[in-house]
């Protein structure tokens, strides 16, 4: 099973990115080999859509599990079409979250908001 | 002849002095390109109004045909399309109607369909015809509705007054693309001389003659006045700061009706049409 978390930074002890579509990183783990990869998010820096590119960057990741703060409306839909399942993360780190989830303690991700676009997110 | 009333904020008075000159000039035609929030109707409440809609177009795709080869997800920059599980996904209101994705489809999975974005409404109010363009809430631009607008008055002969956006992004530019002179209204504010500036930026670009008009102007020391001054800016134009003023346009009425006021606005296109004659011999 893959699991894939927005990331600030290409290290573990990395907070979990705040923005979805827009985080420079998503880290890829697969939990059969334990092993995890951080891949650039090419979405970050488009103009527009971003959530929907980096939905597309994830799925063709064949991630199963998604573990995000937030995510956009747009994004929902593309993951809608695959069998991608979205968790909540908490405060910490991306192997603090990558645990939690193992370990049972995330909840799914049930508000999606629309989209940011430059005013407001907090 | 084509005027742009335009300015670098909300609030500043374009759609006041654009009302006030095309009632003034009695024969003409006024354009309200405010699409997100026409109000010069509420001024002129124009009557025999003729309502059309406003399309774009944006893709629409065949699953049965479509291959799967992203090439139309590859090539739009504004992340319109996914491809998820052999399923291409179109989002509309990302869509900026360029045609691309439906140009380099290899299996002629897309075509196009019309998505409508607001209308126009045009009206009769005495001896103007009053032009509405309407964005419906929600649409991301309202820059077909101007297009739109453009060409219905492209063949305008009767002086006709555009009732710009806010702002100088790239609605304003659609809008003042046919003016033969721009009407730069700023009030004399910090803030106001900051985004007079920004429009003067888009007019020199566009290569437009202009010139300036200062609306809420008090006895005091005028920011406005002093940097047109110093830069060889045409003021074509002081409106004063005045309670009557301002209850008689918040009544909806048109000030240029009222005797007090209809000397100004006279005087303001006298003014406007002299500098777009003088421009035309300076420049044939």
């Amino acid at each position: 099973m893959k699991i894939a978390i927005p990331a600030d930074e290409k290290v573990l002890a990395s907070d979990v990115c705040m923005s979805f579509g827009r985080a420079p990183y998503f880290y890829i783990y697969e939990t059969l080999t334990k092993m995890g990869d951080f891949i650039e998010n090419e979405a970050a820096n488009s103009p527009g859509g971003a959530g929907v590119k980096a939905a597309q960057i994830v799925a063709d990741s064949h991630a199963d599990i998604l573990i995000t703060p937030r995510c956009g409306e747009n994004a929902a839909e593309v993951f809608k079409a695959t069998a991608l399942q979205i968790y909540k993360s908490k405060n910490g780190s991306i192997s603090d979250n990558l645990n939690a989830y193992l370990d049972d303690k995330l909840s799914k991700l049930e508000n999606f908001h629309a989209g940011f676009h430059g005013v407001g997110g907090n | 002849m084509k005027f742009a009333v335009l300015s670098g904020k909300g609030g500043t008075g374009k759609t006041l002095v654009s009302v006030n000159l095309a009632a003034v000039a009695k024969d003409s035609v006024y354009v309200d390109c405010d699409v997100e929030e026409p109000n010069g109707h509420l001024y002129f409440k124009p009557t025999e109004i003729e309502t059309e809609t406003v399309a774009i177009k944006i893709p629409i795709v065949d699953e049965d045909l479509c291959l799967g080869c992203r090439k139309c997800v590859d090539f739009c920059k504004f992340n319109a399309l996914a491809a998820i599980v052999n399923k291409l996904l179109v989002f509309d209101d990302i869509c900026h109607s360029c045609g691309g994705c439906i140009m380099l489809c290899p299996s002629n999975a897309l075509t196009e369909k019309d998505k409508v974005i607001g209308e126009i409404k045009t009206g009769i109010s005495e001896e103007v015809k009053v032009i509405s363009g309407i964005l419906n809430t929600g649409e991301a631009s309202g820059i077909p509705i101007i297009k739109d607008l453009m060409k219905k008055t492209a063949n305008e002969k009767r002086m006709t007054l555009i009732d710009c956006p806010p702002g100088s992004a790239c609605i304003v530019m659609e809008s003042i693309q046919d003016a033969d002179y721009c009407i730069l209204v700023a009030e004399p504010t910090v803030f106001g001389l900051h985004n007079l500036q920004l429009v003067l930026q888009l007019v020199k670009l566009f290569n437009k003659p202009y010139g300036v008009v200062i609306n809420k102007c008090m006895e005091s020391e005028n920011l406005i006045q002093t940097f047109c001054i110093e830069n060889k800016i045409k003021v074509l134009s002081k409106i004063p700061f005045e309670s009557d003023l301002g209850a008689i346009n918040s009544d909806g009425e048109i000030a240029a009706k009222s005797e007090k006021y209809n000397g100004l606005f006279s005087e303001l296109l006298q003014a406007v049409v002299k500098e777009v004659e003088h421009e035309t011999v300076t420049h044939s």
